[in-house]
């Protein structure tokens, strides 16, 4: 993917509504045929991100780049870049087919043409047989095919999909997930993917944008993102993650909780600071003697697959995620191997997140009379 | 669900009443006026005689087509542009538009007679230029100003409605699809649009159609529209059963026009709209 041409390069984008900076400085390069997915909590501007990238939105500041040509200003029709929008905006008053055919029509193509392009899209969504179905006889995730139809009708370079699986139960959202997934690889095409679902980020991208905040966080492959985070957000937003202060003592070498770990990350300079990321799964439990950190089990949930399991490890709230069960109030030993220890770079939101304290709030709240107090005010 | 089935009947309870007294009753005397004569007895010469009265009818037809053509042409740019402005703006200018409503239709209607009449306020203020009074009033011209006037509201607000709520999703799935700003106009608004435009149709042609007092006024009794003869037959010939066949006629006549504009809207849309 990386060996394509570039496609789309954002540049140094900043966008503000009023007082507000709702994007700031987003420089981001996509490859053609490449499936990225920009990932956020609400509000942190990917939908802005998108509307710049169709053309409804002009950035403050920066350039959009398409093949190499500045595109700023350019106006949506004439962008060979096409949207599926969250709550799908299909025309009520026209039928399936004129759906699809819609922006083909545009484009004064011949009626047999037509015809043709709309019986290949049907098929391709699976929708054969359709055609003159009105649009709201239809259920949700048939009205969504449909939008994905009429979007990659007009042969459309680079597709932006905005949250397209929100509105469909988790059964059929999966089934879509995959579907999408296909149809983009079928099509060689670019697809930009917006969605505050981790998973499904995780499961369809070639690469990932974590963004919070208007600004990007990270950029990087799936695994890259889950196994090598940036920052505390990035481990936080995606997975479960402990996270706490260490020392790079030296390379391969870190302290926290007042231990010497071995560790395989290194290029720090000595003594630095740093949040370090351990992931649930990535935790072993073993007796309490044998383990590396002790502490005692607050709080066990059976999750189908696995347990998760709160252990306080001098007042720290480790998760842990394990196929074997404990109970409350056990004393444990943890864990962990040196490639499973995370280093990073400290930031803006080192000790902001990875700890699990609110896990066991109930309990807190009732053995910490401070707390009880403050809450009663 | 008992319990919630009489209360429903309780709360419909006054609009049934309601429509009884108001809608049906009156209804039922239209139609035994128009089908019996002075004596009370069963005749069809008052419907037979509707013929004589064709070219009126025509006529009427004409002028309210003529005044609701107007309206829609004035309205729909109107209502498009409001719809687009900021959101106090739109409040104040819809105040704007209702603020005659709330004025009497006699009073408004009356008002136009000293703006257009020969020594009116138009005249008089030409006078000064030493220009000859036109004769404005008592013209056809002055009674589609008349309609047009004390109707615009009822086509500007439904159109209104449906371009303030309009899902600008739409309009931008359409520009992303390849449609320049006009082409958008065509494709998307006017389609989307097509609800309130019926709604407005009906409320301004309805009561042109069948309207005396603004021919009365501004037409100077030269013209005479079917509500004139109607009106005529009731207050000064004492005709009441030629008037009855004649309103029934005119109803008969009006739903007709209404199922043919409904036929182009789908029928759920439509409700949603009037208000
Ligand atoms: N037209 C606008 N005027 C003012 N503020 C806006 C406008 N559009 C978006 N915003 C603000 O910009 C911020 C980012 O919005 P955006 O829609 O890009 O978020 P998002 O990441 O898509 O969130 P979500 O996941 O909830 O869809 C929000 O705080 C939003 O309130
Ligand atoms: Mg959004």
């Amino acid at each position: 993917m990386k060996n394509n041409p570039v496609i789309i390069d954002l540049q140094n984008i900043s966008v503000s509504f009023g007082e507000q900076k709702i994007l700031n400085n987003i420089s981001l390069q996509i490859h053609d045929g490449e499936f990225v997915t920009l990932l956020g909590p609400s509000g942190c501007g990917k939908t802005t991100t998108l509307r710049i990238i169709a053309g409804f939105l002009n950035p403050d500041e920066g350039n959009v780049i398409f093949e190499g040509k500045n595109i700023n200003g350019v106006p949506p029709y004439k962008r060979q870049v096409n949207t599926i929008f969250q709550r799908y905006a299909l025309f009520p008053y026209l039928n399936v087919y004129e759906n699809i055919a819609f922006g083909l029509r545009l484009k004064k193509m011949k009626e047999k043409d037509i015809q043709a392009k709309v019986k290949e899209m049907l098929e391709l969504v699976n929708l054969k047989g359709f055609g003159s179905r009105n649009i709201d006889s239809l259920s949700g995730g048939q009205q969504q095919r449909v939008a994905i139809a009429r979007a990659l009708a007009v042969d459309p370079r680079v597709v932006l999909l905005d949250e397209p699986l929100g509105a469909l139960d988790l059964k059929l959202r999966k089934d879509m997930q995959v579907e999408l997934k296909n149809i983009q690889q079928k099509l060689g095409i670019t697809f930009i993917y917006v969605t505050h679902d981790q998973e499904e980020a995780l499961s369809m991208s070639d690469t990932i944008v974590v963004m919070n905040n208007g600004e990007i966080q990270h950029i990087g492959t799936p695994t890259d993102i889950y196994n090598e985070p940036k920052n505390a957000f990035v481990a936080d937003f995606i997975g479960e993650s402990n996270i706490l202060d260490g020392i790079m003592r030296e390379d391969f070498n870190v302290e926290f909780e007042g231990m010497r770990f071995k560790c395989v990350d290194k290029g720090f300079s000595q003594n630095e600071p740093v949040d370090v990321v351990v992931r649930p799964e990535d935790v072993d439990i073993v007796p309490e003697n044998e383990g590396m950190l002790k502490g005692e089990v607050t709080s066990v949930t059976f999750k189908g697959v696995h347990y998760e399991i709160i252990v306080d490890i001098n007042g720290f709230k480790w998760m842990i995620q394990t196929t074997e069960k404990s109970e409350v109030g056990d004393r444990i030993g943890i864990s962990v191997k040196p490639d499973e220890i995370h280093i990073m770079k400290k930031s803006e939101y080192s000790g902001l997140y990875g700890d699990y304290s609110s896990f066991s709030e109930e309990f807190d709240i009732l053995s910490d009379p401070t707390v009880s107090e403050e809450d009663s005010e | 669900m008992k319990n919630s089935s009489v209360i429903q009947k309780l709360i419909n309870a006054p609009y049934i009443l309601w429509s009884v007294l108001f809608v049906i009753a009156p209804l039922i005397m239209v139609i035994y006026y128009a089908f019996t004569d002075r004596t009370g007895a069963f005749t069809l010469d008052n419907v037979k005689s509707i013929g004589d009265y064709l070219s009126t009818f025509i006529l009427s037809v004409g002028y309210g087509a003529v005044a609701t053509l107007i309206c829609l042409i004035i309205a729909y740019p109107f209502a498009y542009f409001l719809a687009h402005t900021g959101a106090s703006f739109q409040r104040m200018s819809v105040m704007l538009v209702m603020l005659p409503m709330w004025m009497s239709f006699l009073i408004r209607t009356y008002s136009w007679m000293t703006i257009l009449g020969d020594s009116g306020v138009i005249n008089s203020f030409l006078g000064r230029f030493g220009i000859e009074p036109l004769s404005m009033l008592n013209t056809p011209g002055a009674v589609i100003l008349g309609m047009v006037y004390n109707f615009l509201p009822y086509m500007i607000l439904p159109i209104y409605t449906v371009m303030a709520k309009m899902d600008g999703s739409l309009i931008e799935a359409a520009q992303d699809l390849g449609c320049g700003k006009l082409h958008c106009v065509k494709k998307v608004i006017l389609p989307l649009s097509v609800p309130g435009i019926v709604s407005g149709i009906t409320m301004v042609f309805v009561p042109s159609v069948s309207t005396f007092y603004i021919t009365q006024k501004l037409g100077g009794g030269q013209i005479n529209l079917i509500g004139d003869v109607i009106e005529g037959q009731f207050q000064t010939a004492n005709n009441y059963n030629l008037g009855a066949a004649l309103s029934l006629l005119l109803m008969v006549m009006i739903l007709i026009c209404l199922g043919v504009l409904g036929y182009f809207t789908d029928s759920e849309d439509e409700g949603g709209v009037l208000i």
